[in-house]
């Protein structure tokens, strides 16, 4: 048993410092929000380069066959540098495709980073209940013309093919009868609303009308695509875990020297108690949620669906819950200077509370963990 | 990253497993997992077992009589105990007068005074705290006097020390005394063994909330301490005291046993019915219970994360796993009484100290749970509370 990470991960983690080092400070960061697009070429180049797009990507097509520890490592440091490009929609677009089976030119084309992705999962009604879908696609000769909306898609407009998930049978929010597909971005029928999230992402509002699919556009099996959902949604939720990680970390590292160095009454403010126990508490947090954004790491690979979705379920609520809490208490901690848009606190603050509300939130999860037959079983 | 154990481990968790199994008696296990009170002979008795089988102190080397098990092995021990049920190894002789005797004591002392530990024919308890001097242990004011007369060189101490856990059966105490008053207050203290049978050794219970006799004051009066009894040299107490409170383990976190009643509390709101459904079913108590779970599993994370720097001087990461793991344990015992509800108003004195077979209200799982709660408020403040632990992560930890 130990928790040390491998050769190839510290060098991963040392190439994604150097360049977040050179090429993406907080300034640099600010201006890339602010411009047009929204993310940078240049940035995503880097990425590629640092062969982060390959690593998730099986060997068979190009890529490293990186696992859930790997990707721990990748988005840690992401997070800590508050990376706005669209990896984590890509990567996650990429795992579905990886669950499904087949696509595999897709996938090299993620590897080589010629292919953005995204994921329309959620509408409007359906809150963080995946399964909650009213989008259809019908059979259509061989194929299937696909009808409804997504909204607050993570990088729809930049994503060359997005995961979109559809009802293909049963009722709106039925377990049975949902299909995953892959869709072109530029098919015929298929509308963006691009805007700016509250964390600087961007995102999209989707419309389908009659958007004609090739059979092949399918991911896994037609009617069945729930277990693929939450499987792949499990790992998006870890990755988001991670991310977080490397944000906390970043902040409550900010927020403890600005503790060491803002005087106040002739003293350091964090010679008072009030705000060391304060701090103290945010380290607690901080080390329950790293136990437990390790925990779904090894688990995301390993486990049984049973588990996985247990230790999914428990990590996105607890780092949920340490995410709220260090990010209040670092604005808090920060006075004035903490809730201005010039501070990086205020920027962490957002991404977290952003990723809480991604993939299902605290109160989400943790019905989630509750309604699992582990949970009701007592020991 | 790998977080499986090795098939040696696996193995000594099962040998573990078994020897609970064949050793540990049913009607102790049956004392604990009921909460029931346990008295002297239960601890001695169990204590004696596993002495017998030379597992009773983990953590000792070999030299001493260790069983010679690295840190992960003596978590699964700790584990396995938990979840069986045994009674704990009273902490003040295995696991704190011990390691300081090996590190500063004379030979003469580990050689008259470890073996009688092991085989628990002294009962130890730990003389630290004053009146004044409770989180500010630096403050104490029992005064030993140093003398030579025809029986040759000796202390004469007196003072009063108290919430001295279990002194009513200890056969010796170590004790945190003052030898010189002229000095810094954490320079002039001393490290002193003190024969609880010696004249001028008053023991006074003090009642503890649950009506339960756990706590005393201790009174010294003239008493006579052989010069032989000084841990290490005069007025370095302090230096051995702070190195024993930083011996702490990951056991503090009690992880084994806070699991063992997370599957106690969801047997019993699986008993216990709200609107015509399980309680455990009841959406706002289910929340508060998976999210105790879910603390849970991060603090069994936590602890092993602190086990794979083993070897490395234990730390103040002690103080996040002594804060964690109480608050586990406090919340764990709310629970436990909101869901056995009115049941658990009954109090029955008879019950908990094992002297009649069922409780007076008749429902023996719910009647000693308003006692365990209120008892366990001492997990926050004792072994240091939890607000100066805050100051130790504070000030050790994060620099402030
Ligand atoms: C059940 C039980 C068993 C015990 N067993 C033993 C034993 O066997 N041997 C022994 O020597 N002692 C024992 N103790 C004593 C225990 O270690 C002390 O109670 C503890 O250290 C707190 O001291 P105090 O009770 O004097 O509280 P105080 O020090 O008076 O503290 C009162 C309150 O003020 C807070 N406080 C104090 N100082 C600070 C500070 N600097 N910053 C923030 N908050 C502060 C405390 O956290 C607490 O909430 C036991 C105590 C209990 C309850």
């Amino acid at each position: 048993m130990h928790f040390n990470l491998n050769e190839e991960q510290v060098q991963f983690a040392d190439a994604l410092k150097r360049w977040i080092g050179r090429d993406y400070s907080f300034e640099q960061r600010r201006a890339i929000i602010a411009s047009p697009e929204g993310t940078s070429s240049q940035a995503w180049a880097r990425l590629v380069e640092l062969g982060m797009t390959a690593l998730p990507v099986p060997q068979e097509q190009g890529g490293f066959s990186g696992g859930a520890t790997d990707m721990f490592v990748v988005m840690r440091e992401l997070g800590r540098a508050l990376v706005v490009e669209p990896y984590l929609a890509t990567v996650l677009g990429a795992q579905f495709l990886k669950l499904g089976g087949g696509h595999g030119a897709l996938l090299e084309a993620v590897a080589t980073g010629e292919l953005k992705m995204a994921c329309a999962l959620g509408e409007r009604q359906s809150r963080h209940d995946l399964r909650d879908i009213l989008t259809r696609a019908e059979r259509d000769g061989a194929g299937w013309r696909l009808d409804g909306e997504k909204n607050v898609v993570i990088h729809g407009a930049e994503a060359g093919v997005l995961v979109v998930s559809a009802r293909t049978g049963g009722a709106q929010r039925d377990e049975d009868g949902i299909t995953l597909f892959a869709v072109p971005a530029d098919a015929p029928g298929l509308r963006q609303t691009a805007y700016r999230g509250l964390d600087g992402l961007r995102a999209a509002d989707l419309r389908f009308d009659g958007v004609v699919l090739p059979p092949d556009a399918v991911i896994g099996q037609a009617g069945n695509g729930w277990e693929l959902l939450e499987h792949g949604a499990d790992y998006g939720a870890g990755l988001l875990c991670f991310e977080a990680l490397g944000a906390m970390e970043a902040l409550f590292d900010a927020t403890l020297e600005y503790l060491k160095t803002r005087q106040q009454f002739g003293v350091p403010i964090g010679k008072f108690q009030a705000l060391q126990h304060r701090m103290a508490d945010m380290y607690i947090h901080l080390e329950q949620a790293r136990s437990m954004a390790l925990l779904v790491a090894v688990k995301l690979d390993g486990a049984d669906a049973a588990e996985r979705r247990q230790v999914a379920a428990a990590a996105k609520y607890r780092v949920g819950e340490a995410a709220r809490f260090i990010g209040q208490q670092a604005v808090q901690l920060h006075g004035g200077m903490g809730v201005t848009d010039e501070l990086a606190a205020s920027h962490y603050f957002k991404r977290l509370t952003t990723i809480d509300l991604t993939l299902g939130d605290r109160d989400h999860h943790l019905a989630r963990f509750m309604a699992q037959p582990g949970f009701q079983r007592a020991p | 990253m790998d977080l499986h154990y090795s098939d040696e481990d696996l193995a000594f968790r099962d040998q573990v497993r078994a020897f609970l199994d064949s050793h540990l008696p049913k009607d102790l296990q049956a004392k604990v997992l009921q909460h029931l009170r346990l008295d002297k002979d239960d601890f001695v008795r169990w204590h004696r077992i596993l002495a017998r089988q030379g597992w009773v102190a983990p953590a000792w080397p070999r030299e001493f009589g260790g069983p010679g098990w690295t840190a992960l092995q003596r978590h699964i021990f700790e584990e396995e105990c938990a979840r069986a049920g045994t009674p704990r190894i009273m902490p003040f002789g295995i696991d704190m007068v011990a390691p300081v005797i090996m590190a500063f004591g004379s030979q003469e002392q580990k050689a008259r005074l470890l073996p009688r530990i092991l085989s628990c024919e002294d009962w130890w308890c730990q003389g630290y705290s004053e009146p004044g001097a409770g989180s500010d242990l630096a403050s104490v004011k029992t005064t030993a006097v140093r003398h030579l007369d025809a029986d040759g060189e000796h202390y004469i101490v007196n003072g009063q020390k108290t919430w001295t856990t279990l002194a009513q059966h200890a056969d010796m105490i170590f004790c945190l005394v003052r030898t010189d008053a002229s000095v810094r207050k954490q320079e002039g203290i001393s490290f002193l063994l003190i024969d609880m049978h010696a004249p001028g050794v008053t023991v006074r219970p003090i009642i503890m909330l649950d009506e339960d006799h756990e706590v005393n004051e201790v009174f010294f009066d003239n008493v006579r301490v052989p010069a032989a009894n000084l841990v290490g040299e005069e007025n370095r107490g302090w230096t051995y005291a702070k190195y024993l409170l930083g011996h702490e383990r990951t056991g503090i976190a009690a992880v084994g046993r806070s699991k063992r009643e997370l599957g106690l509390l969801k047997r019993l709101a699986r008993r216990e019915h709200k609107n015509g459904r399980p309680l455990l079913e009841d959406p706002l108590f289910a929340a508060k219970v998976a999210a105790l779970e879910i603390e849970l599993m991060a603090l069994d994370m936590t602890v092993l994360r602190v086990l794979a720097q083993a070897g490395k001087a234990p730390g103040p990461e002690a103080s996040v796993l002594k804060v964690r793991g109480t608050d586990i344990q406090q919340m764990l015992t709310e629970l436990m009484l909101e869901a056995a509800g009115p049941m658990a108003l009954p109090f029955d004195a008879a019950y908990l100290e094992g002297e009649q077979e069922h409780s007076v209200a008749g429902d023996d799982a719910a009647a000693p749970l308003a006692s365990y709660y209120f008892n366990y408020r001492k997990t926050s403040i004792y072994g240091g509370s939890n607000e100066i632990q805050r100051g130790i992560i504070s000030q050790m930890i994060l620099g402030l």
